[in-house]
C-alpha cells in the first residue's frame, strides 16, 4: 500500500523521511528561537527564568565546545586534551580585541592601560550605530578568537601530531599548561594583563537589534545563532569527504594510508578545525562569564568536557549537545539541592548534604557511564527527525504486516 | 661560580628534594604503564588523598606512627581498589576508554576530597623528624629536603632488586613484555597487576609523607600538578624503566627551581617548563631516554 503511494512521486521511503524530517528540524529551530526571543523580551526575569536562562547560554557553549571535542575525539580518533587551551586563547583574543578605549586604563592598571588602544565593536559602534556595530564587532572579535586558536593548532600540530594516542594526549595537555603559563605571564602583561582578569568587554547583554524604532535583546538567542551555525558546519565537514577520511583514519590508520589519505594533512585539518571552534566557544565563555582569567582554564575544564562527550555518546553530535544541556543543567541547576542540605520536596534536612555533595554525587553517575554505559546517551548514532520519522514507519509497517499475518491464519 | 652556587644553593637543594618526591609517584607511573599501557590519571590524586589521609589521622588523635602506618595501608587500598572497580572491568576495551576511566577516577576522588575538606586548604602536620629545621651551606631547610634523595635512592635500589631477583619481579617483567603471552605461560595476570599498583601506592604513600612535610598545606586539586609532572618524568626517562623515571624526576625537580631562581615573574613557567621539557623530548627521541623502541603492529 506504502510502496503504490510513494511510487507515484518517484520517492523512496527514506527520502520522504528525510524530507519531513527536514521540514520538522526546521519548525523546531523557529519554534525554539521563537520561544528563546520571548524569554529575552517578553517574559518578566523570575525564580525560574534566572535558573534556565544561564543555563541555556551555557549549555549552548558547552554543546559546540564538546562538538569541537568530538571532531577530534570522535570523528577523527585524535585523543587530545588541549581543548581548555584553546578555549583559554580564543577567550583572551575576544576579550583583548573588544574592551572599550575608555577602559583599558583601568583593566590595565598595573600595566599603564595596556598595549592597544581600540575596541572593535567600539569602532564599529561609532560608525554605524552602538546595536549593529557591536553585534557585528563581537561576531569580528569571536571570528579573530577562532582564528587565533586554529593558527596556534597549525604550530603546535606539525609536532604533536605525530604522536599517537597518550603520547598525544599528554602533549596536547602539556601544550594546554604552557598556553596557561604564557597568559599568565606578566612579561606579557600589556597585552594579556598577566594574571589579573579582563572585563567591561562586550558581552551578550551588549547584543541587541533594532527593528524599526524597538530594540530587542539577543541575549540567549546570541550563543544559541553562534553554537548552532558552527555545529551545522562540523556537522556538513563530517558528512562530506572529509569526514569520511577522518573515521577512516580512527577506524584504522594503516589501511586509511594505504587507501591513498594523506594522515598528516587530514589530522592537521580536524586538528585545526576542531581548535577553530574551541575558540569561538571561548570566546562565547568570555561573554557569558564577563569576566576572564587564565588561571580558569585547567586541565580539569579538558576532563569536564571530555567526560560530557563520553556522556553523550563518543562518535555522536546531537549526543554531545544533548549531554552537555543535561550536565549543564544538572550541575547548575537541577542538582543545586544536593549542595543546600535540603531535600527539593517538603522541608527535610539532610545531614551529608552540603558543599560539594553535587559534584561526588556526579562523578559517581559519571564512573557509573563510564564503566557500565561506555556508549553513552547516544553511542555513535544521531538523534534527528527523520531517523525518528523512519522508524515510527517501520513500526507502523510491522504492526500492519502482524496484523495481516494473523487474518491470513 | 662558586658564589653564584652558593647564593642559589636553597634552590638546587629544594630541586634535588622535589625531585626525589617526584620520582617516588613517577615509579606509581611508569610501572602501571608498563604493565598495562595505561596513563593512571588518578595517580597523582591517590598521592593527594595519602596527604588528606595523615591530615584526618592526626586530627583523629591518633599517634604519629600509626598514622604514617594507616596512610601507607589505606593509600595501598584505594590504589588496589581502584584497578579492581575502575580498570579491570575495561581490560579488554580500547586503551582510550581506560584512559577514560582513569580520567573518571581523578574527578571522583578530586570531587571527594573536595566535599570531605569542604574546599578549605588543610594544613599537613609537622612530621618531628622530618620537619626539624637545619642550615646546610647556608641555606636553611627542613630535614626532609636531606632525606628525601636519600630515601627514595634507597626505596629505588630496593625495587630494582625486587624486579631483577625475585619471582614476583620477574612475573612483572614477563607481564610488561607480553600480557598474552605470560598468561598462557601461567603466570596470574591480576594477582601481577594489583601488586604493581600496591608498589606504586606505597611509594606514592612515602612521597606524600615528604612532599607535605615541604609544603604543609592539602587541598583536592594539589595531587593534579605533581602527578602531571611524574608523569612528565616517567616519559622524559623512557616509559617503563625505572632508573629512567626517577632520573627524569630528579630532573624536572632541579630544573623548575632554578627557573624560580631567574626571578619573580618568571615562576609562572616553573611549571610549564616541565611540559616544554616533555615537548622536546618526546619530539627527539620519542621513548625516552633509557626507553625500548616499540614497533607497532598491524
Amino acid at each position: 500500500m506504502n510502496e503504490t503511494m510513494n511510487k507515484k512521486v518517484l520517492r523512496t521511503p527514506d527520502e520522504v523521511a528525510k524530507r519531513q524530517g527536514m521540514w520538522l528540524t526546521i519548525v523546531a529551530l523557529a519554534i525554539l528561537y521563537a520561544v528563546l526571543f520571548a524569554l529575552d523580551n517578553f517574559i518578566k526575569p523570575s525564580k525560574f527564568t534566572l535558573m534556565l536562562l544561564p543555563v541555556l547560554k551555557k549549555g549552548a557553549i558547552y554543546s559546540l565546545v564538546c562538538v569541537s571535542m568530538n571532531l577530534l575525539n570522535g570523528f577523527t580518533g585524535l585523543f587530545s586534551l588541549g581543548q581548555a587551551g584553546f578555549m583559554l586563547i580564543g577567550a583572551y583574543a575576544y576579550s583583548i580585541f573588544s574592551i572599550p578605549a575608555a577602559r583599558h586604563a583601568a583593566v590595565y592598571q598595573y600595566f599603564d592601560g595596556g598595549a592597544l588602544q581600540f575596541s572593535i565593536p567600539e569602532m564599529l559602534g561609532n560608525a554605524i550605530g552602538v546595536n549593529l556595530g557591536s553585534f557585528l564587532g563581537a561576531i569580528i572579535c569571536i571570528i579573530i578568537a577562532g582564528v587565533a586558536a586554529a593558527i596556534f593548532a597549525a604550530l603546535i600540530g606539525i609536532p604533536v601530531l605525530r604522536l599517537k594516542s597518550d603520547y598525544l594526549a599528554i602533549a596536547t595537555l602539556g601544550f594546554a599548561e604552557i598556553i596557561r603559563a604564557i597568559f599568565q605571564w606578566n612579561g606579557l602583561g600589556t597585552i594579556t594583563n598577566g594574571s589579573n582578569l579582563l572585563r567591561d568587554y562586550t558581552i551578550f547583554s551588549d547584543m541587541k537589534i533594532q527593528l524599526g524604532a524597538q530594540v530587542f535583546k539577543l541575549n540567549t538567542v546570541f550563543p544559541f545563532l553562534i553554537a548552532m551555525i558552527c555545529i551545522i558546519i562540523i556537522v556538513l565537514l563530517i558528512n562530506s569527504s572529509y569526514g569520511r577520511a577522518f573515521k577512516a583514519i580512527r577506524d584504522d590508520e594503516v589501511a586509511a594510508e594505504a587507501m591513498g589519505i594523506n594522515l598528516f594533512k587530514h589530522k592537521m585539518l580536524s586538528f585545526v578545525i576542531s581548535s577553530f571552534f574551541a575558540g569561538v566557544g571561548g570566546a562565547l565563555l568570555a561573554m557569558f562569564q564577563s569576566t576572564v582569567q587564565a588561571s580558569a582554564f585547567m586541565s580539569a575544564m579538558t576532563y569536564e568536557l571530555l567526560l560530557i562527550v563520553v556522556i553523550g555518546g563518543i562518535g555522536s553530535v546531537s549526543g554531545s549537545c544533548v549531554a552537555a544541556f543535561l550536565y549543564i543543567a544538572c550541575s547548575e541547576w537541577w542538582l543545586r539541592f544536593l549542595d543546600s542540605g535540603m531535600l527539593p520536596f517538603g522541608n527535610i534536612e539532610v545531614s551529608f548534604f552540603r558543599d560539594g555533595f553535587r559534584k561526588v554525587v556526579f562523578s559517581v553517575v559519571i564512573m557509573i557511564i563510564v564503566l557500565f554505559f561506555s556508549k553513552g546517551i547516544m553511542g555513535n548514532k544521531e538523534l534527528s527527525f527523520a531517523g525518528l520519522i523512519k522508524k515510527i514507519k517501520s513500526k507502523k509497517a510491522a504492526k500492519a504486516e502482524k496484523v495481516k499475518e494473523g487474518g491470513a491464519a | 661560580m662558586i658564589e653564584f652556587l652558593h647564593e642559589n644553593f636553597r634552590y638546587l637543594l629544594s630541586g634535588i628534594s622535589v625531585g626525589g618526591q617526584y620520582a617516588l609517584i613517577a615509579i606509581g607511573y611508569t610501572m602501571v604503564y608498563g604493565i598495562l599501557r595505561l596513563i593512571n590519571f588518578a595517580h597523582g590524586d591517590v598521592f593527594m588523598v595519602a596527604g588528606l589521609i595523615m591530615v584526618y589521622a592526626i586530627a583523629g588523635g591518633l599517634p604519629m606512627w600509626l598514622s604514617i602506618i594507616l596512610v601507607i595501608v589505606l593509600t595501598v587500598v584505594l590504589g588496589v581498589a581502584i584497578e579492581r572497580v575502575a580498570y579491570k572491568p575495561l581490560r579488554s576495551s580500547p586503551r582510550m576508554s581506560v584512559m577514560i576511566s582513569a580520567i573518571g577516577v581523578s574527578y571522583l576522588l578530586q570531587n571527594c576530597a573536595l566535599y570531605f575538606t569542604g574546599g578549605l586548604p588543610r594544613s599537613y602536620p609537622a612530621i618531628p623528624f622530618l620537619s626539624k629545621q637545619i642550615t646546610i651551606w647556608g641555606a636553611t631547610t627542613k630535614m626532609v629536603t636531606l632525606i628525601t634523595p636519600i630515601l627514595t635512592l634507597v626505596l629505588v635500589l630496593a625495587l630494582v632488586f625486587l624486579i631483577n631477583h625475585t619471582k614476583i619481579g620477574m612475573a612483572m617483567r614477563a607481564v610488561a613484555k607480553d600480557f598474552e603471552t605470560s598468561q598462557l605461560m601461567g603466570i596470574k595476570i591480576n594477582s601481577v597487576i594489583s601488586f604493581t599498583f600496591v608498589i606504586g601506592c606505597f611509594l606514592a604513600a612515602i612521597g606524600s609523607l615528604l612532599y607535605f612535610s615541604n609544603y604543609t598545606t592539602v587541598v583536592p586539586t594539589s595531587g593534579a600538578m605533581p602527578g602531571l609532572k611524574a608523569f612528565v618524568a616517567a616519559v622524559f626517562g623512557g616509559i617503563g624503566s625505572i632508573p629512567g623515571a626517577v632520573i627524569g624526576a630528579f630532573i624536572i625537580g632541579i630544573c623548575e627551581n632554578i627557573i624560580k631562581a631567574f626571578g619573580q615573574s618568571w615562576t609562572v613557567f616553573s611549571d610549564a617548563f616541565t611540559f616544554v621539557l616533555l615537548i622536546i623530548i618526546l619530539l627527539v627521541k620519542p621513548t625516552g631516554i633509557f626507553g625500548e623502541k616499540a614497533t607497532d603492529k598491524v
